[in-house]
Protein backbone atom coordinates (compact mmCIF):
# COMPACT_ATOMS: atom_id res chain seq x y z
CA UNK A 1 0.00 0.00 0.00
CA UNK A 2 2.65 2.48 0.99
CA UNK A 3 4.61 1.62 -2.14
CA UNK A 4 1.67 2.51 -4.33
CA UNK A 5 1.12 5.72 -2.43
CA UNK A 6 4.75 6.66 -2.92
CA UNK A 7 4.55 6.03 -6.62
CA UNK A 8 1.29 7.88 -7.11
CA UNK A 9 1.89 10.88 -4.89
CA UNK A 10 5.41 11.13 -3.51
CA UNK A 11 4.78 14.41 -1.73
CA UNK A 12 1.85 13.07 0.19
CA UNK A 13 3.77 10.01 1.18
CA UNK A 14 6.61 12.22 2.39
CA UNK A 15 4.29 14.20 4.53
CA UNK A 16 2.65 11.09 5.93
CA UNK A 17 5.83 9.23 6.77
CA UNK A 18 7.02 11.03 9.92
CA UNK A 19 3.77 10.39 11.78
CA UNK A 20 3.07 6.91 10.41
CA UNK A 21 6.10 4.93 9.27
CA UNK A 22 5.53 2.52 6.38
CA UNK A 23 5.42 -1.26 6.67
CA UNK A 24 8.94 -1.61 5.29
CA UNK A 25 10.37 0.77 7.83
CA UNK A 26 8.59 -1.04 10.67
CA UNK A 27 9.94 -4.40 9.50
CA UNK A 28 13.48 -3.01 9.51
CA UNK A 29 12.96 -1.47 12.94
CA UNK A 30 11.80 -4.86 14.22
CA UNK A 31 14.84 -6.82 13.00
CA UNK A 32 17.38 -4.04 13.59
CA UNK A 33 18.29 -5.13 17.15
CA UNK A 34 18.89 -8.66 15.86
CA UNK A 35 21.05 -7.47 13.00
CA UNK A 36 23.05 -5.32 15.39
CA UNK A 37 23.43 -8.23 17.80
CA UNK A 38 24.72 -10.54 15.09
CA UNK A 39 26.99 -7.86 13.72
CA UNK A 40 28.54 -7.40 17.16
CA UNK A 41 28.98 -11.15 17.48
CA UNK A 42 30.96 -11.26 14.25
CA UNK A 43 32.95 -8.13 15.15
CA UNK A 44 33.89 -9.66 18.50
CA UNK A 45 34.87 -12.88 16.77
CA UNK A 46 36.96 -10.96 14.26
CA UNK A 47 38.74 -8.99 16.98
CA UNK A 48 39.36 -12.09 19.07
CA UNK A 49 40.74 -13.99 16.12
CA UNK A 50 42.79 -11.34 14.30
CA UNK A 51 44.09 -9.21 17.17
CA UNK A 52 44.07 -11.36 20.29
CA UNK A 53 44.57 -15.04 19.48
CA UNK A 54 46.39 -14.59 16.16
CA UNK A 55 46.51 -18.30 15.37
CA UNK A 56 45.51 -20.48 12.42
CA UNK A 57 43.61 -22.57 14.94
CA UNK A 58 41.10 -19.74 15.35
CA UNK A 59 40.18 -18.47 11.87
CA UNK A 60 38.56 -15.07 11.37
CA UNK A 61 34.96 -14.82 10.17
CA UNK A 62 36.03 -13.75 6.70
CA UNK A 63 38.07 -16.94 6.24
CA UNK A 64 35.22 -19.09 7.53
CA UNK A 65 32.71 -17.40 5.24
CA UNK A 66 35.05 -17.93 2.31
CA UNK A 67 35.36 -21.61 3.17
CA UNK A 68 31.62 -21.88 3.58
CA UNK A 69 31.11 -20.32 0.15
CA UNK A 70 33.56 -22.78 -1.33
CA UNK A 71 31.85 -25.78 0.30
CA UNK A 72 28.45 -24.46 -0.66
CA UNK A 73 29.46 -23.99 -4.28
CA UNK A 74 30.75 -27.56 -4.50
CA UNK A 75 27.51 -28.79 -2.91
CA UNK A 76 29.30 -30.55 -0.05
CA UNK A 77 27.94 -28.21 2.62
CA UNK A 78 24.32 -28.73 1.63
CA UNK A 79 24.78 -32.50 1.44
CA UNK A 80 26.02 -32.56 5.03
CA UNK A 81 23.35 -30.17 6.27
CA UNK A 82 20.70 -32.11 4.36
CA UNK A 83 21.82 -35.41 5.88
CA UNK A 84 21.60 -34.02 9.42
CA UNK A 85 18.31 -32.21 8.87
CA UNK A 86 16.66 -35.26 7.37
CA UNK A 87 17.50 -37.35 10.43
CA UNK A 88 16.29 -34.61 12.74
CA UNK A 89 13.06 -34.18 10.79
CA UNK A 90 12.15 -37.88 10.72
CA UNK A 91 13.07 -38.50 14.36
CA UNK A 92 11.44 -35.32 15.54
CA UNK A 93 8.15 -35.98 13.76
CA UNK A 94 8.03 -39.59 14.95
CA UNK A 95 9.04 -38.61 18.50
CA UNK A 96 6.33 -35.95 18.65
CA UNK A 97 3.76 -38.31 17.15
CA UNK A 98 4.52 -40.79 19.92
CA UNK A 99 4.92 -38.24 22.72
CA UNK A 100 1.75 -36.19 22.21
CA UNK A 101 -0.80 -39.02 22.58
CA UNK A 102 1.08 -40.51 25.53
CA UNK A 103 1.22 -37.09 27.19
CA UNK A 104 -2.49 -36.54 26.60
CA UNK A 105 -3.25 -39.92 28.09
CA UNK A 106 -1.06 -39.24 31.12
CA UNK A 107 -2.67 -35.86 31.64
CA UNK A 108 -6.24 -37.14 31.40
CA UNK A 109 -6.20 -40.54 33.07
CA UNK A 110 -4.54 -40.54 36.51
CA UNK A 111 -4.15 -44.32 36.39
CA UNK A 112 -2.25 -44.10 33.12
CA UNK A 113 -0.09 -41.31 34.48
CA UNK A 114 0.93 -43.35 37.51
CA UNK A 115 1.70 -46.33 35.32
CA UNK A 116 3.73 -44.45 32.71
CA UNK A 117 5.52 -42.11 35.10
CA UNK A 118 8.14 -44.68 36.22
CA UNK A 119 9.14 -45.03 32.56
CA UNK A 120 9.38 -41.36 31.80
CA UNK A 121 10.94 -40.45 35.14
CA UNK A 122 13.55 -43.18 34.78
CA UNK A 123 14.43 -42.76 31.13
CA UNK A 124 14.51 -38.99 30.97
CA UNK A 125 17.55 -38.95 33.24
CA UNK A 126 19.48 -41.08 30.77
CA UNK A 127 20.61 -38.48 28.23
CA UNK A 128 20.26 -39.35 24.57
CA UNK A 129 24.04 -39.10 24.01
CA UNK A 130 24.48 -41.86 26.58
CA UNK A 131 22.30 -44.04 24.38
CA UNK A 132 24.54 -43.67 21.30
CA UNK A 133 26.62 -46.77 21.91
CA UNK A 134 23.65 -49.03 22.51
CA UNK A 135 21.83 -47.51 19.54
CA UNK A 136 24.75 -48.36 17.28
CA UNK A 137 24.93 -51.91 18.64
CA UNK A 138 21.19 -52.37 18.14
CA UNK A 139 20.62 -50.55 14.86
CA UNK A 140 24.06 -50.38 13.23
CA UNK A 141 25.65 -47.23 11.90
CA UNK A 142 22.98 -46.63 9.25
CA UNK A 143 20.11 -44.15 9.44
CA UNK A 144 18.10 -46.20 11.92
CA UNK A 145 20.38 -45.65 14.89
CA UNK A 146 20.34 -41.87 14.39
CA UNK A 147 16.58 -41.76 13.96
CA UNK A 148 16.16 -43.86 17.06
CA UNK A 149 18.33 -41.41 19.00
CA UNK A 150 16.39 -38.37 17.79
CA UNK A 151 13.10 -40.06 18.70
CA UNK A 152 14.58 -40.79 22.11
CA UNK A 153 15.74 -37.17 22.45
CA UNK A 154 12.29 -35.87 21.50
CA UNK A 155 9.74 -38.17 23.02
CA UNK A 156 10.15 -37.55 26.76
CA UNK A 157 10.25 -33.78 26.55
CA UNK A 158 7.14 -33.72 24.38
CA UNK A 159 5.35 -36.26 26.58
CA UNK A 160 6.06 -34.46 29.84
CA UNK A 161 5.18 -31.03 28.48
CA UNK A 162 1.94 -32.31 27.00
CA UNK A 163 1.00 -34.07 30.23
CA UNK A 164 1.73 -31.03 32.37
CA UNK A 165 -0.22 -28.90 29.89
CA UNK A 166 -3.31 -31.04 30.29
CA UNK A 167 -2.91 -30.94 34.06
CA UNK A 168 -2.75 -27.13 34.18
CA UNK A 169 -5.97 -26.43 32.28
CA UNK A 170 -7.85 -24.21 34.70
CA UNK A 171 -10.54 -25.97 36.67
CA UNK A 172 -13.17 -23.43 35.71
CA UNK A 173 -12.68 -24.08 31.98
CA UNK A 174 -13.51 -27.74 32.51
CA UNK A 175 -16.35 -26.96 34.89
CA UNK A 176 -17.86 -24.42 32.51
CA UNK A 177 -17.96 -27.08 29.80
CA UNK A 178 -19.62 -29.54 32.19
CA UNK A 179 -22.28 -27.03 33.16
CA UNK A 180 -22.88 -26.26 29.48
CA UNK A 181 -23.67 -29.92 28.88
CA UNK A 182 -20.45 -31.18 27.25
CA UNK A 183 -19.77 -34.90 27.39
CA UNK A 184 -16.44 -36.22 28.66
CA UNK A 185 -15.25 -36.72 25.11
CA UNK A 186 -16.36 -33.20 24.10
CA UNK A 187 -14.56 -31.77 27.12
CA UNK A 188 -11.43 -33.57 26.02
CA UNK A 189 -11.30 -32.47 22.42
CA UNK A 190 -13.01 -29.11 22.67
CA UNK A 191 -11.39 -27.87 25.90
CA UNK A 192 -8.47 -29.91 27.23
CA UNK A 193 -6.84 -30.46 23.85
CA UNK A 194 -6.88 -26.87 22.55
CA UNK A 195 -5.86 -25.57 25.97
CA UNK A 196 -2.84 -27.87 25.81
CA UNK A 197 -1.64 -26.81 22.35
CA UNK A 198 0.79 -24.13 23.60
CA UNK A 199 2.38 -26.62 25.98
CA UNK A 200 2.74 -29.19 23.21
CA UNK A 201 4.41 -26.61 20.97
CA UNK A 202 6.72 -25.50 23.77
CA UNK A 203 7.68 -29.11 24.39
CA UNK A 204 8.39 -29.57 20.70
CA UNK A 205 10.51 -26.45 20.66
CA UNK A 206 12.64 -27.71 23.56
CA UNK A 207 12.84 -31.15 21.94
CA UNK A 208 14.09 -29.57 18.73
CA UNK A 209 17.03 -28.03 20.58
CA UNK A 210 17.73 -31.41 22.15
CA UNK A 211 17.58 -33.09 18.74
CA UNK A 212 20.29 -30.78 17.39
CA UNK A 213 22.61 -31.65 20.27
CA UNK A 214 21.97 -35.34 19.85
CA UNK A 215 22.43 -35.55 16.11
CA UNK A 216 25.87 -33.96 16.21
CA UNK A 217 27.10 -36.31 18.91
CA UNK A 218 25.64 -39.33 17.15
CA UNK A 219 27.12 -38.40 13.78
CA UNK A 220 30.54 -37.79 15.31
CA UNK A 221 30.56 -41.32 16.59
CA UNK A 222 28.75 -43.27 13.92
CA UNK A 223 27.87 -41.84 10.52
CA UNK A 224 29.28 -41.31 7.06
CA UNK A 225 27.79 -37.91 6.45
CA UNK A 226 26.23 -34.97 8.31
CA UNK A 227 27.49 -31.94 10.22
CA UNK A 228 28.82 -34.15 13.00
CA UNK A 229 30.99 -36.02 10.50
CA UNK A 230 32.26 -32.70 9.16
CA UNK A 231 33.29 -31.76 12.69
CA UNK A 232 34.98 -35.07 13.31
CA UNK A 233 36.85 -35.12 10.01
CA UNK A 234 37.92 -31.56 10.69
CA UNK A 235 39.62 -32.78 13.83
CA UNK A 236 41.21 -35.80 12.14
CA UNK A 237 42.67 -33.82 9.24
CA UNK A 238 43.13 -30.52 11.08
CA UNK A 239 40.68 -28.69 8.80
CA UNK A 240 39.96 -25.91 11.27
CA UNK A 241 38.06 -23.82 8.73
CA UNK A 242 35.69 -26.71 8.05
CA UNK A 243 35.10 -27.19 11.77
CA UNK A 244 34.10 -23.56 11.99
CA UNK A 245 31.84 -23.83 8.96
CA UNK A 246 29.92 -26.68 10.56
CA UNK A 247 29.75 -24.88 13.90
CA UNK A 248 28.44 -21.80 12.16
CA UNK A 249 25.90 -23.90 10.24
CA UNK A 250 24.66 -25.50 13.46
CA UNK A 251 24.21 -22.11 15.08
CA UNK A 252 22.36 -20.68 12.12
CA UNK A 253 20.16 -23.75 11.63
CA UNK A 254 19.27 -23.98 15.31
CA UNK A 255 18.48 -20.29 15.49
CA UNK A 256 16.38 -20.41 12.32
CA UNK A 257 14.32 -23.41 13.38
CA UNK A 258 13.79 -22.02 16.84
CA UNK A 259 12.59 -18.71 15.38
CA UNK A 260 10.29 -20.53 12.97
CA UNK A 261 8.81 -22.44 15.88
CA UNK A 262 8.36 -19.32 17.96
CA UNK A 263 6.80 -17.57 15.02
CA UNK A 264 4.47 -20.54 14.52
CA UNK A 265 3.49 -20.49 18.18
CA UNK A 266 2.72 -16.78 18.08
CA UNK A 267 1.08 -16.84 14.69
CA UNK A 268 -1.10 -19.92 15.04
CA UNK A 269 -1.36 -20.52 18.74
CA UNK A 270 -0.85 -17.16 20.42
CA UNK A 271 -4.49 -16.96 21.32
CA UNK A 272 -4.36 -20.49 22.72
CA UNK A 273 -2.56 -18.89 25.63
CA UNK A 274 -3.53 -20.82 28.76
CA UNK A 275 -3.68 -17.75 30.98
CA UNK A 276 -5.92 -15.28 29.19
CA UNK B 1 -41.98 -30.09 47.26
CA UNK B 2 -39.31 -27.44 47.16
CA UNK B 3 -37.36 -27.10 43.93
CA UNK B 4 -33.97 -26.99 45.64
CA UNK B 5 -33.27 -28.03 49.19
CA UNK B 6 -29.98 -27.73 51.06
CA UNK B 7 -30.13 -29.77 54.25
CA UNK B 8 -27.51 -29.01 56.86
CA UNK B 9 -24.81 -28.86 54.18
CA UNK B 10 -21.15 -28.71 55.17
CA UNK B 11 -17.96 -28.82 53.12
CA UNK B 12 -14.37 -29.21 54.23
CA UNK B 13 -11.07 -29.70 52.55
CA UNK B 14 -7.96 -31.53 53.68
CA UNK B 15 -5.60 -28.68 54.56
CA UNK B 16 -1.86 -28.95 53.94
CA UNK B 17 -1.28 -29.07 57.70
CA UNK B 18 -3.23 -32.33 57.78
CA UNK B 19 -6.15 -30.87 59.68
CA UNK B 20 -9.34 -30.28 57.76
CA UNK B 21 -10.29 -26.76 56.81
CA UNK B 22 -13.98 -26.02 56.94
CA UNK B 23 -15.26 -23.97 54.00
CA UNK B 24 -18.94 -23.87 54.97
CA UNK B 25 -21.09 -25.61 57.57
CA UNK B 26 -24.70 -26.23 58.70
CA UNK B 27 -26.12 -24.51 55.67
CA UNK B 28 -29.87 -25.09 55.24
CA UNK B 29 -32.08 -23.39 52.71
CA UNK B 30 -34.95 -24.14 50.37
CA UNK B 31 -35.61 -22.49 47.03
CA UNK B 32 -38.85 -22.55 45.10
CA UNK B 33 -39.07 -22.42 41.34
CA UNK B 34 -38.64 -18.83 40.21
CA UNK B 35 -36.87 -17.70 43.37
CA UNK B 36 -34.16 -15.08 42.96
CA UNK B 37 -31.82 -15.45 45.92
CA UNK B 38 -28.95 -13.06 46.49
CA UNK B 39 -26.25 -14.39 48.75
CA UNK B 40 -24.14 -11.92 50.69
CA UNK B 41 -21.30 -12.47 53.10
CA UNK B 42 -17.76 -11.45 53.89
CA UNK B 43 -14.95 -12.72 51.68
CA UNK B 44 -14.02 -16.32 52.44
CA UNK B 45 -17.30 -17.25 54.15
CA UNK B 46 -18.12 -20.01 51.66
CA UNK B 47 -20.38 -18.46 49.02
CA UNK B 48 -18.50 -19.89 46.05
CA UNK B 49 -18.33 -23.26 47.80
CA UNK B 50 -22.13 -23.36 48.13
CA UNK B 51 -22.50 -22.44 44.47
CA UNK B 52 -20.14 -25.14 43.21
CA UNK B 53 -21.99 -27.76 45.26
CA UNK B 54 -25.30 -26.55 43.80
CA UNK B 55 -23.78 -26.82 40.32
CA UNK B 56 -22.65 -30.35 41.11
CA UNK B 57 -18.93 -29.70 40.71
CA UNK B 58 -18.27 -30.81 44.27
CA UNK B 59 -20.16 -33.05 46.65
CA UNK B 60 -21.04 -31.85 50.15
CA UNK B 61 -18.94 -33.40 52.94
CA UNK B 62 -22.07 -33.66 55.05
CA UNK B 63 -25.74 -32.98 54.58
CA UNK B 64 -27.65 -33.18 51.33
CA UNK B 65 -28.50 -31.08 48.32
CA UNK B 66 -31.75 -32.10 46.67
CA UNK B 67 -33.10 -30.94 43.34
CA UNK B 68 -36.70 -31.95 42.76
CA UNK B 69 -36.18 -34.40 45.58
CA UNK B 70 -33.15 -36.04 43.93
CA UNK B 71 -29.60 -35.64 45.24
CA UNK B 72 -27.40 -33.49 42.98
CA UNK B 73 -24.67 -35.79 41.65
CA UNK B 74 -23.10 -34.13 38.64
CA UNK B 75 -23.17 -30.86 36.72
CA UNK B 76 -25.94 -30.48 34.18
CA UNK B 77 -26.86 -28.08 31.42
CA UNK B 78 -30.00 -27.34 33.45
CA UNK B 79 -27.85 -25.36 35.87
CA UNK B 80 -25.93 -22.61 34.12
CA UNK B 81 -22.95 -21.16 35.94
CA UNK B 82 -21.30 -17.74 35.76
CA UNK B 83 -17.93 -18.05 37.45
CA UNK B 84 -16.13 -15.57 39.66
CA UNK B 85 -13.20 -14.23 37.62
CA UNK B 86 -12.69 -14.78 33.92
CA UNK B 87 -10.53 -17.91 33.62
CA UNK B 88 -13.49 -19.98 32.47
CA UNK B 89 -13.68 -18.47 28.98
CA UNK B 90 -11.93 -20.27 26.14
CA UNK B 91 -9.16 -18.01 24.85
CA UNK B 92 -8.87 -19.90 21.55
CA UNK B 93 -12.51 -19.15 20.68
CA UNK B 94 -13.93 -15.80 19.63
CA UNK B 95 -16.54 -14.05 21.74
CA UNK B 96 -19.40 -15.44 19.70
CA UNK B 97 -17.88 -18.94 19.61
CA UNK B 98 -17.59 -18.85 23.39
CA UNK B 99 -21.26 -17.90 23.69
CA UNK B 100 -22.41 -20.68 21.37
CA UNK B 101 -20.31 -23.36 23.07
CA UNK B 102 -23.25 -24.84 24.99
CA UNK B 103 -25.40 -24.95 21.88
CA UNK B 104 -22.56 -26.50 19.92
CA UNK B 105 -22.06 -29.37 22.36
CA UNK B 106 -25.85 -29.70 22.45
CA UNK B 107 -25.88 -30.36 18.70
CA UNK B 108 -27.69 -27.20 17.56
CA UNK B 109 -26.99 -26.60 13.83
CA UNK B 110 -24.27 -24.04 13.11
CA UNK B 111 -26.47 -21.34 11.54
CA UNK B 112 -29.10 -21.49 14.21
CA UNK B 113 -26.68 -21.42 17.12
CA UNK B 114 -24.74 -18.54 15.59
CA UNK B 115 -27.93 -16.50 15.32
CA UNK B 116 -28.84 -17.26 18.94
CA UNK B 117 -25.33 -16.43 20.14
CA UNK B 118 -25.40 -13.09 18.31
CA UNK B 119 -28.72 -12.27 19.97
CA UNK B 120 -27.20 -12.84 23.39
CA UNK B 121 -24.08 -10.88 22.46
CA UNK B 122 -26.43 -8.05 21.65
CA UNK B 123 -28.29 -8.51 24.89
CA UNK B 124 -25.13 -8.02 26.96
CA UNK B 125 -24.34 -4.90 24.93
CA UNK B 126 -21.39 -6.27 22.98
CA UNK B 127 -22.57 -6.32 19.39
CA UNK B 128 -19.68 -5.64 17.07
CA UNK B 129 -17.31 -7.58 19.34
CA UNK B 130 -18.33 -11.00 18.02
CA UNK B 131 -15.01 -11.83 16.37
CA UNK B 132 -12.75 -10.61 19.19
CA UNK B 133 -10.83 -13.11 21.29
CA UNK B 134 -11.07 -12.94 25.09
CA UNK B 135 -7.51 -11.58 25.31
CA UNK B 136 -8.71 -8.58 23.28
CA UNK B 137 -11.59 -7.79 25.65
CA UNK B 138 -11.66 -5.91 28.95
CA UNK B 139 -12.47 -7.61 32.24
CA UNK B 140 -16.05 -6.34 32.23
CA UNK B 141 -16.55 -7.41 28.62
CA UNK B 142 -15.28 -10.92 29.38
CA UNK B 143 -17.66 -11.11 32.30
CA UNK B 144 -20.55 -10.24 30.01
CA UNK B 145 -19.47 -12.89 27.48
CA UNK B 146 -19.60 -15.39 30.32
CA UNK B 147 -23.12 -14.25 31.24
CA UNK B 148 -24.24 -14.50 27.62
CA UNK B 149 -22.72 -17.98 27.38
CA UNK B 150 -24.70 -19.17 30.38
CA UNK B 151 -27.94 -17.51 29.24
CA UNK B 152 -27.75 -18.79 25.65
CA UNK B 153 -28.13 -22.33 27.00
CA UNK B 154 -31.48 -21.35 28.61
CA UNK B 155 -30.87 -23.21 31.88
CA UNK B 156 -33.66 -23.84 34.37
CA UNK B 157 -31.44 -22.46 37.09
CA UNK B 158 -28.72 -19.82 36.99
CA UNK B 159 -25.85 -19.83 39.46
CA UNK B 160 -23.98 -16.54 39.29
CA UNK B 161 -20.85 -15.76 41.28
CA UNK B 162 -20.36 -11.99 41.53
CA UNK B 163 -21.26 -11.64 37.85
CA UNK B 164 -21.32 -7.85 37.78
CA UNK B 165 -18.27 -7.32 39.99
CA UNK B 166 -16.03 -6.08 37.17
CA UNK B 167 -18.56 -3.75 35.54
CA UNK B 168 -18.74 0.02 35.69
CA UNK B 169 -21.79 1.52 37.41
CA UNK B 170 -23.55 2.33 34.15
CA UNK B 171 -23.16 -1.09 32.53
CA UNK B 172 -23.91 -2.71 35.83
CA UNK B 173 -27.31 -1.08 36.13
CA UNK B 174 -28.14 -1.95 32.52
CA UNK B 175 -27.18 -5.57 33.15
CA UNK B 176 -29.20 -5.63 36.36
CA UNK B 177 -32.26 -4.49 34.48
CA UNK B 178 -31.66 -7.08 31.76
CA UNK B 179 -31.27 -9.87 34.28
CA UNK B 180 -34.52 -8.84 36.02
CA UNK B 181 -36.25 -8.79 32.65
CA UNK B 182 -34.96 -12.25 31.70
CA UNK B 183 -35.93 -13.60 35.10
CA UNK B 184 -39.41 -12.08 34.74
CA UNK B 185 -39.84 -13.51 31.27
CA UNK B 186 -38.44 -17.00 31.86
CA UNK B 187 -39.07 -17.74 35.51
CA UNK B 188 -35.52 -19.05 35.86
CA UNK B 189 -34.47 -19.79 39.42
CA UNK B 190 -31.43 -17.69 40.23
CA UNK B 191 -28.79 -17.83 42.95
CA UNK B 192 -26.72 -14.70 42.71
CA UNK B 193 -23.66 -13.93 44.82
CA UNK B 194 -22.77 -10.30 45.38
CA UNK B 195 -21.01 -7.98 47.81
CA UNK B 196 -23.35 -5.16 46.95
CA UNK B 197 -26.38 -4.69 49.25
CA UNK B 198 -27.99 -2.26 46.83
CA UNK B 199 -27.75 -4.77 43.99
CA UNK B 200 -29.18 -7.53 46.19
CA UNK B 201 -32.24 -5.47 47.12
CA UNK B 202 -32.89 -4.25 43.57
CA UNK B 203 -32.70 -7.75 42.11
CA UNK B 204 -33.76 -10.48 44.46
CA UNK B 205 -36.85 -11.96 46.01
CA UNK B 206 -34.79 -12.97 49.05
CA UNK B 207 -31.45 -11.87 50.44
CA UNK B 208 -29.39 -14.46 52.32
CA UNK B 209 -26.64 -13.19 54.61
CA UNK B 210 -23.85 -15.53 55.67
CA UNK B 211 -21.73 -15.42 58.81
CA UNK B 212 -18.02 -14.72 58.61
CA UNK B 213 -15.79 -17.54 57.44
CA UNK B 214 -13.88 -19.71 57.23
CA UNK B 215 -16.71 -22.14 57.83
CA UNK B 216 -19.56 -19.67 57.47
CA UNK B 217 -23.22 -20.54 57.58
CA UNK B 218 -26.50 -18.90 56.64
CA UNK B 219 -27.28 -16.22 59.22
CA UNK B 220 -30.56 -14.81 57.97
CA UNK B 221 -32.81 -14.76 54.94
CA UNK B 222 -34.72 -11.54 54.32
CA UNK B 223 -37.63 -11.63 51.87
CA UNK B 224 -37.76 -8.54 49.66
CA UNK B 225 -41.36 -7.68 48.98
CA UNK B 226 -41.36 -4.67 46.72
CA UNK B 227 -43.83 -4.58 43.88
CA UNK B 228 -43.29 -3.22 40.40
CA UNK B 229 -40.05 -1.59 39.31
CA UNK B 230 -37.73 -1.30 42.22
CA UNK B 231 -36.76 2.24 43.11
CA UNK B 232 -34.16 3.39 45.57
CA UNK B 233 -36.56 6.23 46.49
CA UNK B 234 -39.09 3.70 47.78
CA UNK B 235 -39.19 3.89 51.61
CA UNK B 236 -39.19 0.07 51.71
CA UNK B 237 -35.80 0.11 49.95
CA UNK B 238 -34.32 2.11 52.81
CA UNK B 239 -35.73 -0.24 55.43
CA UNK B 240 -34.39 -3.34 53.66
CA UNK B 241 -31.04 -1.68 53.20
CA UNK B 242 -30.81 -0.94 56.92
CA UNK B 243 -31.80 -4.48 57.80
CA UNK B 244 -29.34 -6.22 55.48
CA UNK B 245 -26.62 -3.76 56.31
CA UNK B 246 -26.88 -4.33 60.06
CA UNK B 247 -26.85 -8.11 59.52
CA UNK B 248 -23.76 -8.04 57.42
CA UNK B 249 -21.84 -5.31 59.28
CA UNK B 250 -21.15 -7.49 62.31
CA UNK B 251 -19.94 -10.32 60.10
CA UNK B 252 -17.57 -8.16 58.13
CA UNK B 253 -16.23 -6.82 61.42
CA UNK B 254 -15.70 -10.38 62.64
CA UNK B 255 -14.02 -11.36 59.40
CA UNK B 256 -11.56 -8.50 59.59
CA UNK B 257 -10.75 -9.19 63.24
CA UNK B 258 -9.93 -12.81 62.24
CA UNK B 259 -7.67 -11.31 59.65
CA UNK B 260 -5.90 -9.20 62.26
CA UNK B 261 -5.44 -12.15 64.61
CA UNK B 262 -4.01 -14.23 61.83
CA UNK B 263 -1.57 -11.50 60.78
N1 LIG C 1 -10.23 -26.10 47.03
C1 LIG C 1 -10.10 -25.62 48.27
N2 LIG C 1 -9.19 -26.16 49.12
C2 LIG C 1 -9.06 -25.70 50.38
N3 LIG C 1 -9.78 -24.70 50.90
C3 LIG C 1 -10.70 -24.11 50.13
C4 LIG C 1 -10.91 -24.53 48.77
N4 LIG C 1 -11.89 -23.77 48.24
C5 LIG C 1 -12.27 -22.91 49.21
N5 LIG C 1 -11.55 -23.11 50.35
C6 LIG C 1 -11.71 -22.37 51.60
O1 LIG C 1 -13.09 -22.30 51.91
C7 LIG C 1 -13.44 -21.03 52.39
C8 LIG C 1 -14.59 -20.48 51.59
O2 LIG C 1 -14.16 -20.22 50.24
P1 LIG C 1 -15.11 -19.58 49.15
O3 LIG C 1 -14.33 -19.50 47.90
O4 LIG C 1 -16.37 -20.36 49.12
O5 LIG C 1 -15.36 -18.13 49.74
P2 LIG C 1 -16.25 -16.94 49.16
O6 LIG C 1 -17.30 -16.67 50.15
O7 LIG C 1 -16.66 -17.26 47.77
O8 LIG C 1 -15.23 -15.72 49.16
P3 LIG C 1 -15.07 -14.49 48.14
O9 LIG C 1 -16.13 -13.51 48.48
O10 LIG C 1 -13.71 -13.94 48.46
O11 LIG C 1 -15.17 -15.04 46.77
C9 LIG C 1 -12.21 -20.17 52.36
O12 LIG C 1 -11.69 -20.08 53.66
C10 LIG C 1 -11.25 -20.94 51.46
O13 LIG C 1 -9.96 -20.77 51.94
MG1 LIG D 1 -16.17 -16.53 45.93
Amino acid sequence: MSVQATRAAPFEADRASPSKPGAGFQAIAAVLPYLLGFLMLFVAWHIASVYIVQSVLFPAPAAVFAKAGELAASGVLFEQIGASLQRIAIGFVLGSAIGIPIGLLMGTVPFARKMIEPWTEFLRFIPSVAMITIAVIWFGIGENSKIFLIIYATVFIVTLNTASGVATVSKNKLRAAQALGASRFQIFYLVALPATVPFILTGMRLAMANAFTTIVAAEMIAASDGLGVMLWNGRLYMLVDEIFVSLLSLGILGFTFDRLFRWGILRFAGRFSPVA
Amino acid sequence: MAFVELRDVGKWYAALSGRRSIAVQHFSLTLDRGDFLCLLGPSGCGKTTILSMLAGFEAPSEGQILLDGQAVRAPSRDRGVVFQGDDSLYPWLTAVQNIEFGLRVGGVPAKERRATALDYLDLVGLNGQAEKFPAELSGGMKQRIQIARALANKPKMLLMDEPFGALDAQTRSIMQRELRRIWDATGTTIVFITHDIDEAILLSTRVGVMTAGPGGTLKSVIPIEMTGDRERADPAYGRYYQQVHSDIRDEVAKASSYGRKAA
